[in-house]
């Protein structure tokens, strides 16, 4: 129980840090969140490259995996247990595999909610 | 000497109650100007990315976790994919329902850092590009701001793929 509990405060350290850096950037720079977005990305591609934001995802379990910067880890391990298995054709289609479910279920759900819901005419 | 001091007793007078009279109006003017910028300061924002950002990991480590206790053989990065599935297709049904931009508002960087951004922004602009057609409207615009991201993220995991398969070659 109590594991349980550290555990969950882990996740809301990590994963709020995150968002803390991200929100100074936002404050004290122009920089649009779009930039930032692909900033994390690349610095979660990066250490997941070298195999560093694995201790932390073992660490912190999910305050490490859902922010962008667990998209950019999780694309470069991908990439990297692709190489591992099928050689070249691992290393060009495993980022791609490892992230499919949730790029096609963002996509697709998004076309299929677009249908049901018209936008509001923004008034501010 | 006493005539000296009274002037510059006067002088302190003078400038001390100038300068109050200065404060006094600065002192209006902060006020003034924290009155009608935004009452979210520094700290505030700050504390809500954290707790809002926070809080959507610990969402993730939730759904995680139910699903590790239903199914506990489960690969423990498939139970990250389908944590953060859960996560995209909830923040997508909030942003269809106009939730999640009040969220937004507060959360900032909270809400955009965490896979739901990612999610939000395709479904807002799939959302708001709807009267320009299904093709170059939902189908094109629906990736104006998570296209970069795609596209970036794309771009690295083949340098990465390729970097690893030639050095895995020596």
């Amino acid at each position: 129980m109590l594991e349980g509990l550290l555990m969950y405060a882990k996740v809301l350290l990590v994963g709020g840090l995150i968002c803390v850096i991200a929100q100074v950037i936002v404050i004290t720079t122009k920089i649009t969140p779009a930039r930032i977005l692909v900033i994390f990305l690349m610095i979660g591609a990066v250490l997941g490259g070298f195999g560093i934001y694995n201790y932390l995802v073992e660490w912190a379990g999910a305050g490490a995996t859902v922010p962008i910067t667990g998209f950019g880890n999780s694309l470069a391990r991908g990439a990297i247990a692709g190489a591992k298995t099928d050689g070249f054709f691992g290393a060009l289609g495993g980022g791609l595999a490892a992230t499919s479910a949730g790029i096609a279920v963002s996509i697709g759900f998004s076309y299929l909610v677009s249908f049901f819901t018209t936008s509001k005419t923004k008034k501010d | 000497m006493c005539f000296v001091k009274i002037l510059i007793k006067i002088c302190e007078i003078f400038i001390g109650g100038q300068l109050f009279f200065m404060g006094k109006i600065l002192d209006n003017y902060v006020e003034y100007v924290e009155s009608k910028s935004p009452k979210t300061g520094w700290f505030n924002s700050l504390l809500h990315a954290f707790l809002i950002g926070g809080a959507i990991c610990s969402l993730g480590q939730m759904v995680g976790d139910i699903i590790k206790a239903f199914n506990p053989m489960m690969d423990i990065q498939m139970v990250g994919t389908w944590s953060s599935i859960f996560i995209i297709a909830l923040t997508i049904v909030l942003t269809a329902l106009g939730v999640f931009d009040r969220i937004a508002k507060v959360g900032g960087a909270g809400t955009f850092v965490p896979i739901s951004g990612f999610a939000n922004s395709i479904a807002s602009c799939a959302i708001e590009y709807k009267k320009e057609g299904l093709v170059f409207g939902v189908g094109s615009k629906m990736f104006f701001v998570a296209g970069p991201v795609l596209v970036n993220g794309v771009a690295y995991s083949l340098i990465v793929g390729i970097v690893y398969f030639i050095i895995s070659l020596f």
